[in-house]
């Protein structure tokens, strides 16, 4: 239960500066997520609000405090690792206990409590005993988020949790990574991914990140129908929005015309544009459709069930009203 | 001393405000380091510094502390006689003391070259895959573990020239028409360290070369194969380039050891004016004759000649050696 | 044509382990023949033997019980136990803050400390000399000690330097977010990880403390206080002509067995103890 805010923070390595400038609010007890392409920053950011980097210059405070000074066990922060970061030599329970155990004034009692109480919430009370190296993946990250739960913390931060996990547990944990949230309602919550699936799924707020700079703050669904730039509109959405650009776009009084490709409609004939297919794709609940329209890449169309199209079918596409994005040269949405 | 930061990237900050973190780590590392630093300056900074000192006076054994200065005149002096004749003394003029470089020298090129070549062949062999690998390995850890002084008691024997097995072994083979006095002889006197050192240290510089030949990913090879490379071309275009920096670094270490070697010397050919290093005869100076401020002087030269070339070595590899990313 | 590429591969194998062969006889033959040359007494000695062919212990018995070559044997395993604790006890908190702290001129410490172990060591002889005569301590076991830490406390921190720097980075992040300060970083989180790499270490300074000579010859000077590396070198026989070969043999054999057993058991790790300080450099 804690809110953050970031104010003009900037951070450097030596003379070269990778966070720019971030000015963010963000809430108590919401999940933030923090997404970007590689090197935008996120995991840099991340850490300046555990307090494992310096800030270079700027405000960090948390509910109005700052806290640049203070070292990330004073913060009330909790951390996961990509990695889980679990001490090897020590059992699950010795794991979780150790952030308790070296503050001073903690009874034996309490400890166990806290710990058998995380454990039972994350169902690993069966693997209190054993060693890290005896556990799954998917079980040693639970025991990561268990030490984290331990401490109590107003803020859990996650760095990249899934990345190491295969798909199908990737799914699984996700879900447990939303219970909990759900549970913990009243903690705040800051989780770094370049997956904007997980960000998708899991965020009440996504803090899209460029270059060491926020593109846009916002709720997915914000960020989905209303994304305020042709970078954010290309990052989220999966697949990637079509973007069309030159004497296509200028019917509609556009630089670049947005079409994701879900809200494309293929008409027997006579659409807005035309093209030729050069690739199928069949999922089986969905499939996708590649048209070689002498856009820079091919526009995909997503149609539900399985389709017969074959490469060098000519296909006609028309946009959904209300579902064209128009930006200007610059990459700014005209609205 | 400035701040740290834990992950990488590298380079030192401008002006920052310090988290409390951060400043708990810069004092921690500071008490951290201060026993270890002041242990060195101790027990090598001090008696450093009171050698080089010693060599610029006329310290003697049983008068250590009233020595006087007398600048260069252990290094060099010189008296004009009455006739007119300029006779140069000191340690840059004694014939003795170029006698030790020239031997540490020869010892030296000699053993690391022998060590390099044997070392790689030793590797490559230890590098291939085959039945008793294992025990090859094992065995060659002997020469290794077993002390320097063993070793030349060890090979001593064998060397011997009335009851040697070497001489008899040698006789029987026809290698040799009479019995060679090994370590006796100023003639064979180097040989025969050269071959005790060579046994010894062969297998460090091996495992050493071979830590860097097993770096080399062994798809370079297949693909070599592929194309058809004859094995001899790919030890000379693809093994040896690869492998240069590990077999660098210990031909360095192996260098700069060889230029201090003292114990084999003294004890399997002791006295022997064909085999003295420096250091043999610094020692001889500072205490079997209570030379003791021109034995100072001899172990300082020494201890420059080591210096510059490990400040050469240290400079050369700079990049090696900044303390990693962390 | 198959039957010449045959012979061509035949040749290489066999060429090869006669190389093999070659290779694990002469690093043996000399420590077997010194065995072989343990067991001989009197005559026997004179006589150039292969194979075993006389059996005696009476060169050992000679060793072990006249002479003072056993307390040589535990003042060697004092002297090189106590150097190897002290520079293990200084090298592991000196280590964390070369390896996982960043700060000015980090790196030419390390080099600085390099450099010490690369001191010749007849440089500091005359210094040392003065300086233990002054503390009162030449001719005991702590002259050693005290000088050996010259090339066992360098040696000690660059090993466990580049071990520690290969300790993972989260680990140590996960700590700090506990709440670990360095010092709890060290003792609970990264000492338990490093248990090998400290026996390693310790063993291989062990050995080299072992194997001293110049300091032990020139700073003790009686025979109780001598190492065995010294005790072997001063062997003398009854007259002043006579090199009891076979007792020195008998004597190298007890000091090397251990040795070469330690050096065996812990073959792995000692490899990749030489090879960390040297080739990751």
């Amino acid at each position: 239960m804690a809110n953050i805010q970031l104010r003009n923070v900037r951070k450097a390595f030596g003379a070269v500066e990778v966070i720019k400038g971030i000015d963010l609010d963000i809430r108590s007890g919401e999940f933030m997520v923090f997404v970007g392409p590689s090197g935008c920053g996120k995991s840099t950011l991340l850490r300046l609000v555990a307090g494992l980097e310096d800030i270079t210059s700027g405000e960090l405070a948390f509910d109005g405090k700052v806290v640049n000074g203070l070292a990330p066990s004073k913060r009330g922060i909790a951390m996961v690792f990509q990695s889980y970061a679990l001490y090897p030599h020590m059992t699950v329970f010795d794991n979780m206990a150790f952030g308790l155990t070296l503050e001073k004034g903690t009874d034996k009692d309490e400890i166990r409590k806290r710990v058998e109480n995380a454990a039972e919430l994350l169902q690993i009370t069966p693997y209190l005993a054993r060693l890290p190296k005896q556990l799954s993946g998917g079980q040693r990250q639970r025991v990561a988020i268990g030490r984290a739960i331990v401490r109590d913390p107003k803020v859990f931060l996650f760095d990249e949790p899934l990345s190491n996990l295969d798909a199908a547990l990737r799914v699984a944990t996700r879900i447990e990574i939303a219970k909990l949230h759900e549970s913990m309602h009243n903690v705040t919550m800051i989780y770094v991914t370049h997956d904007q699936v997980e960000a998708m799924t899991l965020a009440d707020r996504i803090c899209v990140l460029r270059d060491g700079l926020v593109e846009q703050v916002g709720t997915p669904m914000e960020l989905y129908e209303t994304p305020d730039s042709l970078f954010v509109a290309g990052f989220i959405g999966s697949p990637k929005m079509n973007f069309i650009a030159g004497d296509k776009a200028k019917p509609f009084n556009a630089h670049t015309v947005g079409v994701r490709g879900e809200h494309l409609v293929i008409k027997p004939s006579d659409g807005t544009w035309s093209g030729t297919v050069i690739h199928t794709e069949n999922l089986g609940a969905d499939s996708y459709v590649y048209l070689e329209m002498g856009t820079e890449e091919p526009v995909v169309v997503r149609l539900d069930g399985v389709n017969n199209y074959k490469s060098g079918d000519t296909v006609h596409i028309s946009p959904m009203d209300d579902k064209i994005h128009r930006f200007d040269a610059a990459g700014k949405p005209i609205r | 001393m400035a701040t740290d930061t834990l992950a990488p990237p590298m380079a030192l900050p401008g002006v920052r405000i310090k988290s409390e973190l951060m400043q708990q780590r810069a004092r921690a590392a500071r008490w951290f380091l201060l026993p270890m630093l002041i242990a060195l300056a101790v027990v090598a900074g001090w008696p450093l510094l009171r050698s080089i000192y010693f060599s610029f006076t006329d310290a003697s054994l049983n008068n250590l502390y009233g020595a006087e200065w007398v600048g260069f005149n252990n290094y060099l002096r010189w008296t004009t006689l009455d006739s007119g004749k300029t006779v140069y003394r000191g340690l840059l003029v004694d014939p003795k003391w170029w006698g030790a470089v020239g031997n540490t020298l020869r010892f030296a090129a000699y053993s690391v070259t022998f060590e390099a070549i044997f070392g790689m062949i030793v590797a490559l062999v230890l590098n291939a895959e085959f039945k008793g690998r294992g025990i090859v390995r094992a065995a060659i850890l002997i020469p290794w573990a077993i002390p320097t002084i063993v070793s030349a008691k060890m090979w001593s024997w064998m060397l011997n020239d009335q009851f040697g097995i070497l001489n008899d072994l040698g006789m029987k083979l026809g290698l040799l028409s009479q019995k060679v006095a090994w370590t006796a002889n100023a003639d064979t006197a180097m040989t025969a360290v050269l071959i005790v050192d060579i046994w010894k240290t062969t297998p460090f510089m091996a495992l050493l070369i071979l830590a860097g030949l097993q770096m080399i990913p062994k798809d370079i090879y297949e693909a070599a194969e592929i194309d058809g490379v004859h094995p001899v071309k790919q030890f000379f275009r693809i093994t040896l380039p690869l492998v240069r920096p590990a077999l660098m670094v210990a031909i360095i270490f192996r260098l700069l050891d060889a230029l201090r070697i003292f114990d084999l010397i003294y004890v399997l050919t002791p006295n022997s004016d064909a085999t003295k290093t420096m250091s043999v005869l610094a020692r001889e100076n500072l205490f079997d004759f209570d030379k003791f401020a021109y034995g100072s002087a001899m172990s300082t030269m020494l201890f420059l000649i080591i210096a510059v070339l490990t400040i050469l070595y240290i400079w050369l590899g700079k990049v090696r050696f900044d303390g990693g990313d962390r | 044509m198959v039957g010449t590429f045959d012979l061509w591969k035949v040749t290489k194998t066999t060429l090869f382990y006669l190389l093999v062969i070659f290779i694990v006889v002469e690093s043996v033959f000399p420590f077997y023949y010194a065995i072989l040359t343990s067991f001989k007494t009197g005559t026997d000695l004179f006589r150039v033997s292969y194979w075993p062919d006389s059996f005696s212990w009476g060169n050992y018995a000679a060793v072990l019980n006249t002479g003072s070559f056993p307390r040589n044997l535990l003042n060697s395993v004092f002297i090189s136990a106590t150097t190897v604790l002290l520079a293990l006890f200084l090298a592991i908190t000196a280590s964390f803050a070369l390896s996982r702290v960043r700060f000015r001129g980090r790196g030419l410490l390390l080099m600085t400390i390099l450099a010490v172990s690369m001191f010749p060591q007849i440089a500091v002889l005359a210094g040392l000399f003065e300086v233990i005569r002054s503390l009162g301590i030449y001719n005991t076991p702590w002259a050693l000690i005290f000088s050996y830490t010259i090339f066992t406390l360098p040696f000690t921190v660059w090993v466990l330097t580049t071990f520690m720097r290969d300790l993972p980075i989260e680990i140590e992040e996960a700590a700090i977010v506990d709440g670990a300060s360095p010092w709890v970083i060290i003792t609970r989180v990264f000492m338990p990880l490093m248990w090998p790499a400290l026996v390693t270490t310790g063993l291989l300074a062990f050995i080299g403390a072992w194997n001293e000579f110049l300091f032990a010859l020139t700073f003790t000077s009686s025979n109780d206080t001598r190492t065995v590396p010294v005790a072997i070198a001063l062997l003398s026989g009854g007259s002043s002509h006579e090199i009891p070969w076979g007792a020195i043999m008998a004597a190298s054999v007890i000091v090397t067995i251990p040795l070469v057993v330690l050096v065996l058991i812990f073959q792995r790790k000692i490899v990749s103890g030489l090879t960390a300080g040297g080739v990751k450099g």
